[in-house]
């Protein structure tokens, strides 16, 4: 080995390097980019659940446990309900993630130590959610009984997932990861090969629009998205026998609409990347954040602020609120509105920068 | 059959393109006629391919106007795009695409009706010799092969007029010569073609040429008549000490420029009298010796003579 001829090749390699700026940047960008989101926005200790109140016995000592139960800061209560039904669309809509019911025989359960006085409904599709709201299963309601107090006093409900099987959390956010994946790196590659080869030179002196070569390069990118869904649909079904609740029509056009959502923001990084190698790691840049944003593995509530604003721009985030809602919880398409609405945004935004960047030149 | 249009097929007026500082092409005035074959002629970087892509629409002109077929551009850019053909510089067909489907998926782009794109595929395959390799992918075919197969996907749609920007740059001479006639089969067929190259000998066939040196036209006019108006004369000097004879005449303000050719050395020189003698004298008190031939001037004397430096070597790419 010739020492003046491996630095050579050393320091080459480095000339090239710093002249790829966008691989220079990522060679901080990404570990700084993971620093920050593991460090701060991972937080497995879930506080604020937003949960809901149903109190059938309106007594004194009710009020009274249900502000103690407040004061843990694990629920925040946002909602006073009258009715369980009210609970039963509040969790199926995904605005709650819990609901305390106090029943009309409170008092009574109260002096009863075989029968839990209180009941803590906690929705399954979220699995940190559930172990979160479990912890609230010991809660001292009769004051500080000690070893007693037997069965706990409070009774947790496992809505959606009784089971507590993991495939049933998973499977439904798998389908988001997996077209996130898939579908912002196949486009942005498939856009970029295009230029890359020399293609998109005889293309452009050709009567083809940017329109026609963008849609009809990413069309059939939906069809391949939605073959996945079936794919992981049918394997969940067989293997882990992961149930769809709501309706099969409303599960594809969240699907459909989340690929839309992808491909717009492939497309959007193929406008930036200049080889197919940066448009690769610019796929793995925006896939990071959706992976530990969003809620798939860690909850959305142990957030700070800033790291849910963050989440909140990421497609991957409202897809899990859907295909949870829609899968596991049976919600309809007009209860999870919101979702649908950010993610329509998000492809209008994404779509609309891209395309302000494509010309049909080479300058 | 179109009524006979006298104007010109291309007309730009002090084009320019400036990319940041760089200025690439520089006020160039150009004028090409229906069916001609035109050609540029220059180095690399001297705005061969920046003023074709400005021709077509491809690039935006920093400065000057354009009429191509009528068109202004870069305004009715997009309604040039139908009549014109492009033959890029690299390959730039799918590779993963066979010789049909590639022909195929041009037709479609360009909007032939489908019943006419399929004979027209048919006869464009035979034509240019690749009905053979039809079913084969691009990828696998050689460099003569894939030129041909460009050729092809670029007048399916029967251009008006075809911009090849160094066609020929990656194939041997036998498929050069060949690809050549199949552009004057073109131009006989009423297409007008404007064809950048740096071979000689290709320059040499063009109906009418432009010398381009640093993004303007240093020379323009048919081959013949920039080979007889050259600015000055050919001399062959013979010699056994060539370097030393080029050292002597360098010094010289008469002499223009050299061009080493196997043992002799062609000097472009002023048009003047007794020139020869002059060189000869230089020569003798130099102790070198030599003779000196009056030679025919060829291209390459208008090139060096227009661009000031020595030629690019011949039949080679530079």
């Amino acid at each position: 080995m010739n020492l003046r001829r491996l630095g050579s090749i050393i320091i080459k390699e480095l000339r090239q390097l710093r002249r790829d700026r966008l691989t220079f940047a990522m060679i901080v960008g990404l570990p700084s980019m993971q620093l920050v989101l593991f460090g701060y926005a991972i937080n497995m200790d879930v506080r604020h659940l937003d949960a809901a109140v149903l109190d059938q016995a309106d007594t004194a000592r009710s009020r009274e446990v249900v502000a103690q139960m407040g004061a843990t800061e694990v629920l925040e209560f946002r909602y006073h309900t009258s009715t369980p039904l009210e609970l039963e669309a509040l969790l199926r809509s995904g605005s709650i993630s819990a609901a305390l019911v106090v029943p009309q025989d409170f008092e009574r359960r109260m002096e009863d130590p075989g029968r839990p006085p209180l009941q803590l409904i906690v929705d399954g599709s979220d699995q940190v959610i559930q172990s979160a709201v479990r912890q609230l299963g010991a809660f001292a309601v009769r004051g500080n009984v000690g070893w007693t107090t037997r069965p706990p006093p409070v009774e947790i409900v496992n809505l959606y997932n009784p089971e507590r099987r993991a495939p049933i959390n998973t499977v439904p956010g798998l389908i988001g990861v997996i077209l996130t994946m898939t579908m912002v790196l196949y486009t942005s590659l498939a856009l970029v090969r295009e230029r890359e080869r020399g293609n998109l030179e005889m293309l452009i002196a050709t009567p083809v629009s940017p329109w026609e070569l963008t849609i009809g390069k990413v069309l059939p990118f939906i069809g391949i998205g939605l073959v996945q869904v079936t794919v992981v649909l049918l394997l969940g079904k067989l293997l882990f026998d992961v149930p769809v609740r709501g309706g099969l029509g409303d599960l594809y056009v969240a699907a459909l609409v989340f690929i839309v959502a992808s491909l717009a923001l492939g497309i959007f990084l193929s406008t930036i990347a200049r080889s197919q190698f940066q448009a690769m790691q610019l796929a793995f840049f925006v896939f990071l954040p959706q992976i530990l944003l969003s809620g798939f593995m860690f909850p959305y509530a142990g957030m700070p602020v800033a790291a849910q604003w963050l989440a909140e721009i990421l497609p991957l985030t409202h897809f899990l609120r859907l295909v949870r809602g829609i899968m596991l919880r049976g919600a309809g398409l007009m209860e999870l509105w919101p979702s649908l609405a950010a993610l329509g945004v998000f492809i209008v935004v994404a779509l609309g920068i891209a395309v302000s960047r494509v010309h049909k030149r080479l300058d | 059959m179109d009524a006979i249009d006298t104007s010109p097929a291309i007309r730009a007026r002090s084009l320019s393109k400036h990319f940041g500082p760089v200025v690439a092409v520089d006020g160039l005035d150009l004028t090409v006629r229906r069916g001609e074959v035109y050609g540029f002629l220059g180095p690399n970087g001297s705005g061969k391919s920046t003023t074709i892509r400005m021709l077509c629409g491809l690039l935006r002109p920093s400065g000057g106007d354009i009429d191509v077929l009528g068109f202004k551009i870069p305004k009715d850019a997009e309604a040039l795009k139908r009549r014109i053909g492009y033959m890029t510089q690299k390959f730039s067909l799918y590779e993963d695409l066979t010789v049909t489907e590639n022909l195929r998926f041009l037709a479609a782009v360009h909007g032939l009706p489908r019943a006419e794109s399929k004979a027209r595929i048919i006869q464009t395959l035979e034509r240019y010799r690749i009905a053979d390799l039809k079913t084969r992918l691009a990828s696998t075919l050689s460099g003569g092969q894939k030129q041909r197969l460009a050729l092809a996907g670029t007048v399916l749609h029967a251009p008006d007029l075809l911009f090849l920007d160094e066609p020929t740059s990656a194939v041997d001479p036998q498929s050069r010569r060949e690809f050549w006639d199949s552009l004057f089969e073109l131009a006989d067929e009423g297409t007008t073609l404007l064809v950048s190259t740096h071979y000689m000998d290709e320059a040499e066939r063009c109906t009418r040429l432009a010398i381009l040196d640093h993004g303007r036209i240093v020379a323009d006019g048919a081959p013949g008549e920039l080979m007889s108006s050259l600015p000055g004369r050919t001399l062959l000097i013979e010699s056994r000490e060539l370097p030393r004879a080029r050292q002597v005449l360098q010094g010289l303000p008469t002499v223009i420029a050299f061009a080493q050719i196997g043992a002799s050395m062609r000097v472009l020189v002023a048009d003047r009298d007794g020139v020869e003698s002059d060189l000869l004298e230089a020569l003798r008190s130099s102790d070198v010796e030599a003779t000196i031939h009056a030679a025919a001037p060829n291209l390459e004397d208008v090139f060096v003579a227009a661009t000031q430096k020595p030629p690019m070597p011949r039949g080679e790419a530079a």
